[in-house]
C-alpha cells in the first residue's frame, strides 16, 4: 500500500502564487477526481508534483509514501513512482515511440542491466491492443503529428508501460470525441487496481461518467473547498460552479 | 625595435618540401602513366607557390586560421595492422587502406566482375582504365576555398578506391571503402572516385578512422563522384579521425541528366576538420541531395563550405546540413547556391540546422545565393536552437534523466537527416555510430 501525500502546500509561478494551501491523501487503490473551473490551479498542482521547474513550491510538502520528494529532480520522482498524463503532450519529432518508452524503463534498470527487448515488444503490444493503437504507431515519433486523440492514447500507453504508483491525469478528457474519450477510460479502468492511485484533474463532469472516481474534490482559487464521494461530481454539474461560489461566500461572510 | 619574424617558407610547405615531394614520387610505382605523374609535379608546384589561407579571405572567415598547420606531420610507413571495422553492413566488395596503402580487400563476386563492375586501386585503374580515370580523378577544380590543400592532396595521393558501375548495372549491396591513419604524426591523402554509367546504380559507404583519439594526424582527402545519364549514386561518408587530428576533405559531384546523388557526411572526429562540397547539377533533371550530420563536442571545429551549381535547366538540389554542439565546439557552415542564365526551372533548397546543447558552443552560419535565371525556386536558411525545455521536461516525467534525455532530442534532431536514406540497415548503422560519440 502506497500513498501520496499532498501537505498544505503553495505553488506559484513566478511571483503570482497559484495553488495556496492545498492537503489530499490519496492510497493505492483510490481514483480521486479534482474539479473546478479554468484558472483554478489544478494544472498548476499536477506539474509541481510532477516537478516541472518552472513551478516553485513556496511552502508545504508532497510525501510518496511518507517521503518527501520536492528535492528530487523531476526524472527522479518518476522513477519513485509518479506519473503525469500531460494536458498537450509535447511533440518529439524523430524519436520514435518504441525507442522513447525503450529509454523510459532502461531508465529504470540497474547499471549494466539490458532491456530483454522480445518481452518488452510483447508487452508494448499487449497494452497497444488494449488501448486500440495500431502497431504501426511503434514506429513514429512521439505524438508527431498526432490527433487529440492519438495523443492521449499515447499518454495512457506509457502509464500501462511504466506501472506507476500515482498518476496524476491532467484534463484527460480534453480534446477528445466520445469515441476516443471511451477507449482512453476503457485503458485507465483496465489500469485500475490496488496498486495504481489516481488523482484525475477535469472540468468537465463527462469524464467522470467513465472513470467513476471513489472521491470528488472541488478546487476553487488554489484550494479544495468540497470534498465528497462522486455524487458531489453530479450535483456540481447540476447546479454549476456558481454554487460553489455561492456557498464560499456565505462561509466567509 | 623588435622585428616580428618573417613565416619562414617551411610553415607554408610544413613537412611537405621538395625533398618529400621527390621522394614520394619515387616510391610510387613506375607502371603509372606519365600524364598522372606531370599531374601530380604541377599540383606540387600550386601547392608550393599558394599561401597559406589567412584573415580577410571569405573563404576561411570563422575559421581557426592559427589551427591550419602543415608541420610536425610524417609520410607513414605501411602499416601492419588496422583496427576492427566498425560497421556491420553487409557489403558487395571493400578495399581498407591504411596510411594510403591498400592493406586488404574483399573482391566483387565473379558475377559483378563480368558485367563490367571494378572496384579497385586507384594505382591499379590509372593502368587498367586510363581513359575513366583520366577523364574524372580531381577534374573539377577546386572552387570553395582550399586550392592549396587539393593541391597537396593531388601531389602526395599515393592510392584510393576506383568504382566503376557500368551503365544498366545495379549493385544491391553497398561497395565499402576504410581509410585508416595510423602512427601518431602520420599523414594521408585519401581519395575515392565514382563512376556510375547510364541507369547504373551504386552506393558507396567510406568510413575515415584512427587507432585512436590522441593521434595529432593530418588527412587531406578528396573524392570524385560522377553520375552518367539517369545513374543513381548513394554516398556515405563517415570521417571519426582521432579527435587531435587536422582533416581537409573536398568533395565534388557532377550529376548528368535525370541523374540522382545522394550523399550523407557524417562528421564526428578530429580536432579541425574542412570539409567542401561541390555539387553541379550539369544537365536537365539532374538531383543532387547534400546531407551532413554533426557532432561537435570539446573543443572540436567543423568547417564546412558548400556549393550547388545549377548549371542546366530543370535541375534540383536539396541540402540540409544539421549540427549538434557540445562543450566549446565551434561550427562554421557557408553555402551558395550558383543558378546560371539558363538554368531556368531550378529547384535549389539549403537548410544549415544548429542545435546548441552548451553555452559555450558556437555556431556559425553564412547562406549565400547567387541567382542568374529568372524563373527559379530557390529557399534557404540557417537556424540554431536550443533544446526545448518542454520536450525535456516531458522526457524527465517519464524518468529519462536530464543528459539522457538531451541525448535522446539530439537523436530525434538528426533523424530527419538519416530518414531520407531509403536502406534501413545503412539508417540503423549509422544511428549506431552516432549514439556510440555520445557514450564516449
Amino acid at each position: 500500500m502506497s500513498s501520496l501525500e499532498i501537505k498544505d502546500l503553495h505553488v506559484s509561478i513566478g511571483e503570482k502564487a497559484i495553488v495556496k494551501g492545498l492537503t489530499l491523501t490519496i492510497r493505492s487503490g483510490e481514483v480521486h477526481a479534482i474539479m473546478g473551473p479554468n484558472g483554478t490551479g489544478k494544472s498548476t498542482l499536477s506539474k509541481a508534483i510532477a516537478g516541472h521547474p518552472d513551478y516553485t513550491i513556496t511552502s508545504g510538502d508532497v510525501l510518496l509514501d511518507g517521503a518527501s520528494i520536492l528535492e528530487k529532480e523531476a526524472d527522479e520522482r518518476a522513477r519513485a513512482g509518479i506519473f503525469l498524463a500531460f494536458q498537450y503532450p509535447s511533440e518529439i519529432p524523430g524519436v520514435s515511440i518504441a525507442n522513447f518508452l525503450r529509454a523510459a524503463i532502461q531508465a529504470r534498470m540497474a547499471e549494466g542491466e539490458e532491456i530483454d527487448a522480445t518481452a518488452y515488444y510483447k508487452r508494448l503490444y499487449s497494452k497497444m491492443d488494449m488501448l486500440k493503437i495500431d502497431r504501426k504507431f511503434t514506429s513514429r515519433a512521439v505524438n508527431d503529428g498526432f490527433s487529440g486523440g492519438e495523443k492521449k492514447r499515447c499518454e495512457i500507453l506509457q502509464m500501462a508501460m511504466l506501472e506507476p504508483k500515482f498518476s496524476l491525469m491532467d484534463e484527460t478528457d480534453s480534446g477528445l470525441d466520445i469515441d476516443a474519450l471511451r477507449i482512453v477510460s476503457e485503458g485507465v479502468n483496465a489500469l485500475r487496481g490496488p496498486n495504481l492511485g489516481v488523482l484525475m484533474i477535469t472540468h468537465y463532469q463527462r469524464l467522470l461518467n467513465y472513470i467513476v472516481p471513489d472521491y470528488v474534490h472541488v478546487m476553487w482559487d488554489g484550494r479544495i473547498v468540497k470534498s465528497g464521494d462522486k455524487s458531489l461530481a453530479l450535483e456540481l454539474e447540476a447546479k454549476g460552479y456558481d454554487w460553489v461560489k455561492k456557498e464560499l461566500a456565505l462561509a466567509t461572510a | 625595435m623588435s622585428v616580428s619574424a618573417p613565416l619562414s617558407a617551411s610553415s607554408a610547405l610544413g613537412v611537405f618540401t621538395a625533398e618529400a615531394f621527390a621522394a614520394h614520387l619515387a616510391s610510387l610505382p613506375p607502371s603509372l602513366p606519365a600524364w598522372w605523374i606531370a599531374r601530380k609535379r604541377a599540383a606540387y608546384e600550386r601547392f608550393a607557390a599558394l599561401p597559406m589561407p589567412s584573415r580577410g579571405d571569405e573563404a576561411w572567415r570563422f575559421s581557426n586560421l592559427s589551427g591550419l598547420t602543415l608541420d610536425g606531420f610524417t609520410l607513414p610507413a605501411a602499416a601492419t595492422s588496422v583496427p576492427h571495422a566498425p560497421i556491420g553492413i553487409q557489403k558487395v566488395a571493400k578495399l581498407v587502406f591504411a596510411n594510403g596503402r591498400l592493406f586488404s580487400r574483399e573482391a566483387l563476386s565473379a558475377d559483378l566482375v563480368a558485367r563490367g563492375v571494378v572496384v579497385d586501386t586507384l594505382q591499379n585503374a590509372l593502368v587498367q582504365h586510363e581513359a575513366v580515370v583520366r577523364e574524372h580523378l580531381l577534374a573539377q577544380p577546386p572552387k570553395l576555398g582550399s586550392a592549396k590543400f587539393s593541391a597537396l592532396h593531388e601531389a602526395f595521393l599515393t592510392d584510393g578506391a576506383f568504382i566503376y558501375v557500368p551503365k544498366g548495372v545495379q549493385l544491391e549491396q553497398p561497395v565499402g571503402v576504410f581509410s585508416y591513419a595510423l602512427g601518431a604524426t602520420a599523414a594521408i591523402f585519401p581519395h575515392t572516385l565514382v563512376v556510375a554509367g547510364e541507369n547504373a546504380r551504386v552506393t558507396i559507404v567510406e568510413y575515415f578512422g584512427s587507432a585512436n583519439d590522441t593521434e595529432a594526424q593530418l588527412a587531406v582527402g578528396a573524392n570524385d563522384l560522377y553520375a552518367g545519364h539517369g545513374a543513381q549514386i548513394t554516398y556515405i561518408g563517415k570521417q571519426d579521425w582521432s579527435h587531435r587530428a587536422l582533416s581537409f576533405q573536398s568533395n565534388s559531384t557532377v550529376v548528368r541528366r535525370d541523374a540522382r546523388v545522394q550523399s550523407l557526411n557524417l562528421h564526428l572526429g578530429a580536432r579541425q576538420a574542412r570539409h567542401e562540397s561541390l555539387s553541379q547539377l550539369a544537365a536537365p533533371g539532374a538531383f543532387s541531395e547534400m546531407l551532413a550530420l554533426t557532432v561537435a563536442e570539446t573543443d572540436q571545429e567543423f568547417d564546412q563550405r558548400t556549393l550547388q551549381i545549377h548549371q542546366a535547366p530543370n535541375t534540383k538540389s536539396d541540402l540540409l546540413y544539421k549540427n549538434a554542439l557540445r562543450g566549446t565546439a565551434r561550427t562554421i557552415f557557408s553555402g551558395l547556391i550558383v543558378v546560371d542564365p539558363d538554368a531556368q526551372k531550378t529547384d535549389a533548397y539549403q537548410s544549415n540546422r544548429n542545435l546548441m546543447l552548451s553555452e559555450d558552443a558556437e555556431a556559425n552560419s553564412l547562406p549565400g545565393l547567387e541567382i542568374q535565371a529568372n524563373d527559379v525556386r530557390c529557399t534557404h536558411g540557417a537556424t540554431s536552437s536550443r533544446i526545448d525545455p518542454e520536450q525535456e521536461f516531458y522526457l524527465q516525467s517519464r524518468g529519462i534523466a536530464k543528459e539522457a534525455a538531451d541525448e535522446l532530442l539530439t537523436f530525434g534532431f538528426f533523424e530527419e537527416v538519416l530518414n531520407r536514406l531509403t536502406d534501413d540497415h545503412l539508417h540503423e548503422a549509422l544511428r549506431v555510430l552516432i549514439q556510440t560519440k555520445f557514450k564516449k
